[in-house]
């Protein structure tokens, strides 16, 4: 199948769904690709390098579009203003489109790819499960946006981040709040730890405080019960009283700390205001806000999308755009995505597509199915290992149940038996063995004290000691090799000198390993 | 020498090989504790030897003279890789006199004993023959699944468990003939015949336990030539023997017991052979793609990490890279990153066989740590470098309670940030499972002979 990679028409759009490292890979699979002519100069990626990877250039994206039965984008098709039509319009009947689609905010847009027969699989419905993190485009665009906002934030910022003692005087470390600890939220945290900031973070899901404070952040903890978790590890929508108390925290916060990046957002919601004209206005000047939500509405009230507007001395950075900043390498990773869920898709490397609406990540992927609208898919199976977990532990409950008897009769049994085969060796036996039997009993308690003391590194060098002690076995053949007759002599000649080896070989070799051992 | 001057110095004896044991406890008192041992030993040897009752010191000395040379120069020239072959042949040796000393004395008639002693003393002959001949062939199997000589694979006949029964019955009927045999002066037909049939037993019981079980097996086989000592000793009378071999068996016997602890196995069924025969359903298979990386690439995420831990496996002593190891954890450690080795208690073939290979390597003991020791702290490792080894980390093993080895603790390496797994091949362990831990995405595959890919790294990171 042919698959076809446009230029981007969005404004300010630099990145590229294709780069020649996965167009190879992608070439292997058996398929035939071809890329708009200057689609990737925006990327620093030229028409040669493409031809290069064996990618086929179109000159014009008209036939682009006509010619590919799979169609690879990074942003929603929209109005192509050379063409002066929609790019929806250019798509053949019976195609297939992968890019980013948001089907919960672009409903027209979904009724309009629907109209005409398509299949469309949205990178941005990639369900969030282990097996699927290779093809999270989110994840790996959320991480260039973490890291570029603190860049962002880093320059509009008067001041250093790290702080410094120097003669001429102290440089205090700035100060960064980010809210929200998803993927972008974590990358903001490890870039500006990185600059030397001291970051703290909040989040209303409990469970990534661990995250956090794995990467040095300080956890905001709110004073309040609640399970933030939605499904599929996203955030969801928290109560009128938590909101308070969280704004409460912010409030405090924001009169402390230089910088606020913000991340929060609801699936498939307009981002939640978290902070308020007047925490803005109580901020330090020359403070920053970065809005990483700013596509969503904001989490800031001044934020304007795609704009930096200064208000009250402070500067809040509203772009949307930001893995369109660092666009090779988020066209790379973007790209790489893409290859991955090629790949789920042509398990047989043979170049055709099979949507196999069976396989739970295809099916999240998937919006819309030969022209019928698949969207919402049915939700992931597997959050947080949680579901997963209680059927194999009733089976377990249900085992121990079962051998709960035995279990408690076992020791009694051994008892019963030890003391029977006691009872039967001290009724027959003579005194003789019975003094014998006394020294066995003894001494293979002191092994057992001696052995359990013993540190396991040793535990060869000690098998190989007793291994030589059980030469010891020579002395029964020492005090028989005297007795009378010839075979006697031989048998016992013969165990002397095996037991011999045994021992010689036994202490030389535990020697020289031990002679090994060092500090 | 008096009788109780020799009484005396097998006391001593037993003394000196308490010491001994108990000095292994640690690596500081360790060689003391060796030299313990050979006192003992040599007190042992010495005062039997001037007992009234020895008096053919031609064969003795000759006899003892020819196996200390053979003895010597086997330990001075074995391999460190070779040691649990070693160790298993040895067994064998034990086993084998063992049954040589009850021949000897079940044809000695000088003694006189009567009724039930009689009876005893034959019994005792009997077990005595029966635990060391199964030692002899047990080990000798097990020497040649280590050497490689015999298929490793565990070899399982059809209802071998009614075969190991019925070879039990035999045992115990050939025994009453023996006894009513022996009360007229005769019963060498049926000895005989018990004794190859404990030779077949100790071949078939062996025969069935898979490679990975081998460190179980070596420390039983350890555990039955102390028994077998230790019935001759019953057999002659001689409390030393009694002691000691008492001592060596319940030292084996608590070896295997930690073995079989550290693979959460349960000692009857490593020992009656097979593996995973109790799981229930069907473990999950294990897919998703392997990320391979090069060893120029190995060697940046190492300079790049501050926390490494090194887990070494089979795989390690198989391709005899304990050295290029160490000299990777020389250069390492001198730029200045904490290097540390994650040891599993099955790793390898036999209880302790990494430790020994890292101490050949010159390998500082400190710096060696037992799993419980360390396991805690992967989350703050940076890299951990998984040398040949496959179950030992192996995460099914906690998550998958269908897989084989549900329920074994392993090195839970795949919590720390990166993990470099070397390996050969994408092949399955011992065990036969697949492992998630390739497939993971902080995993990183480093495939080919593990030591020429090491050397590989080490010249990386000398440039």
């Amino acid at each position: 199948m042919k698959i076809g990679v446009p230029k981007e028409v969005h404004e300010g759009e630099k990145r590229v769904a294709l780069t020649p490292e996965s167009a190879e890979k992608i070439i292997k699979l058996g398929f035939e690709v071809s890329v708009e002519t200057g689609a990737g100069a925006a990327a620093d990626i030229s028409d040669a390098a493409f031809k290069a990877a064996g990618v086929k250039v179109a000159r014009t994206a008209k036939s682009l579009w006509n010619q590919s039965d799979i169609v690879m984008k990074v942003r929603p098709p929209e109005r192509h203003p050379g063409l002066d039509t929609e790019e929806t319009e250019l798509l053949g009947s019976g195609a297939t489109l992968i890019s980013f689609i948001w089907p919960a905010q672009n409903e027209t847009l979904m009724q309009q790819l629907a109209a005409k027969q398509v299949t469309v699989l949205a990178m941005d419905s990639v369900p969030r499960i282990s097996r699927a993190q290779k093809l999270d485009a989110l994840s790996s665009m959320a991480n260039i946006a973490g890291y570029r906002a603190v860049v962002e934030a880093a320059q509009h910022f008067g001041r250093f981040f790290t702080g410094q003692i120097t003669a001429a005087g102290k440089i205090p470390p700035a100060k960064v709040l980010v809210i929200g600890a998803g993927v972008a939220g974590l990358a903001a945290i490890g870039a500006a730890k990185g600059m030397g900031a001291i970051v703290r973070a909040f989040d209303t899901r409990p469970e990534v405080k661990e995250q956090i404070e794995s990467m040095d952040a300080e956890f905001l903890m709110l004073d309040f019960k609640e399970e933030g978790s939605g499904v599929g590890g996203y955030a969801k929508t928290m109560s009128k009283e938590f909101i308070e108390a969280e704004m409460a925290l912010f409030a405090q916060q924001a009169k402390d700390v230089d910088i606020i990046i913000t991340t929060a957002l609801i699936p498939g919601k307009p981002a939640p205001k978290l902070i308020t004209k007047a925490m803005v206005a109580s901020m330090r000047p020359g403070s920053v806000v970065v809005d990483l939500a700013a596509e969503q509405g904001g989490n800031c009230e001044f934020t304007e999308k795609d704009q930096v507007v200064v208000k009250n001395d402070v500067t809040i950075i509203g772009y949307t755009n930001l893995p369109s900043r660092l666009a090779n390498q988020s066209s790379q990773l973007y790209a790489t995505n893409l290859r991955h869920l090629l790949t789920e898709l042509c398990p047989e490397k043979n170049g055709v597509i099979n949507v196999n609406m069976d396989d739970e990540v295809i099916r999240g992927a998937t919006v819309i199915k030969e022209g019928k609208i698949t969207w919402p898919p049915p939700p992931p199976k597997l959050s947080a290992a949680a579901p997963g977990v209680p059927e194999p532990a009733q089976t377990h409950l249900t085992e121990a149940k079962k051998s709960l008897l035995p279990d408690r009769l076992k020791p009694l049994l051994t008892l019963v038996a030890g003391g029977l085969l006691l009872y039967g060796i001290g009724a027959s036996a003579p005194v003789s063995f019975m003094s014998h039997f006394t020294v066995f009993v003894l001494a293979c308690f002191i092994g057992y004290q001696v052995i359990w003391n013993v540190t396991p590194s040793l535990h060869t060098p000690l098998m190989s000691v007793t291994n030589a002690i059980s030469g010891i076995i020579v002395i029964g053949a020492l005090v028989q090799v005297s007795a009378p007759g010839f075979m006697i002599t031989v048998l016992s000649g013969l165990a002397i000198l095996i037991a011999s080896i045994n021992i010689a070989g036994g202490f030389l070799v535990t020697r020289r390993m031990l002679d090994m051992f060092r500090k | 020498m008096s009788n109780s001057l020799v009484t005396m110095s097998y006391i001593a004896a037993t003394i000196l090989f308490i010491l001994s044991l108990s000095g292994l406890s640690h690596q500081e008192t360790s060689r003391r504790g060796n030299y313990y041992g050979m006192l003992g030993m040599a007190i042992a040897i010495i005062a039997t030897a001037m007992s009234s009752s020895v008096t053919a010191y031609g064969v003795l000395v000759v006899a003892l003279l020819i196996g200390g040379s053979v003895g010597a120069k086997a330990a001075a020239k074995v391999e460190m890789t070779q040691m649990p072959e070693l160790v298993a042949i040895m067994h064998s040796l034990v086993g084998m006199a063992a049954v040589l000393v009850g021949y000897a004395n079940f044809i000695d008639d000088s003694q006189t004993l009567t009724g039930v002693e009689k009876t005893i003393h034959e019994v005792e002959i009997y077990i005595g023959v029966l635990i060391g001949a199964v030692t002899f062939s047990g080990s000798v199997i097990a020497f040649g699944k280590l050497s490689g000589k015999i298929d490793g694979k565990p070899l399982l006949l059809p209802a071998r468990h009614w075969l190991n029964l019925a070879l039990l019955v035999v045992t115990v009927l050939l025994g009453k003939w023996f006894l009513a045999q022996a009360e007229d002066g005769g019963g060498t037909f049926p000895l005989l015949l018990m004794t190859l049939l404990a030779f077949a037993f100790g071949v078939h019981m062996v025969m069935a336990i898979g490679g990975a079980d081998m460190p179980v097996v070596v420390s039983m086989l350890n555990s039955y030539s102390g028994w077998a000592a230790a019935a001759t000793g019953f057999m002659l009378s001689n409390d030393l023997l009694i002691v000691t071999g008492a001592l060596v068996g319940s030292s084996g016997a608590i070896l295997s017991y930690i073995m079989c602890r550290a693979m959460n196995r349960n000692f009857i069924s490593v020992i009656a052979g097979g593996f995973g025969t109790g799981s229930a359903g069907a473990a999950a298979v294990v897919e998703g793609e392997v990320t391979p990386v090069s060893a120029e690439e190995t060697a940046q995420i190492l300079l790049a990490a501050k926390s490494i831990m090194i887990i070494p496996g089979y795989g390690m002593a198989v391709a005899q890279a304990q050295h290029t190891v160490y000299e990777i954890t020389k250069l390492l450690r001198e730029k200045g990153k904490t290097v540390r080795f994650g040891i599993h208690p099955v790793a390898g073939r036999m209880p302790g066989h990494m430790n020994v290979l890292l101490a050949e390597a010159k390998v500082p003991y400190d710096i060696v740590f037992e799993m419980e020791e360390i396991n805690e702290d992967f989350p703050h490792v940076d890299v951990s470098m998984v040398i040949g080894a496959n179950d030992i980390v192996n995460p099914s093993a906690l998550t998958d309670p269908n897989s084989p080895i549900a329920g074994m603790p392993v090195l839970e390496c795949w919590k720390g940030e990166t993990t470099i797994a070397m390996k050969r091949s994408m092949a399955s362990g011992y065990a036969g499972v697949g492992n998630p831990l390739f497939v993971m995405e902080n995993t990183r595959m480093l495939f080919g002979d593990a030591n020429e890919t090491l050397q590989a790294v080490l010249g990386a990171l000398r440039s």
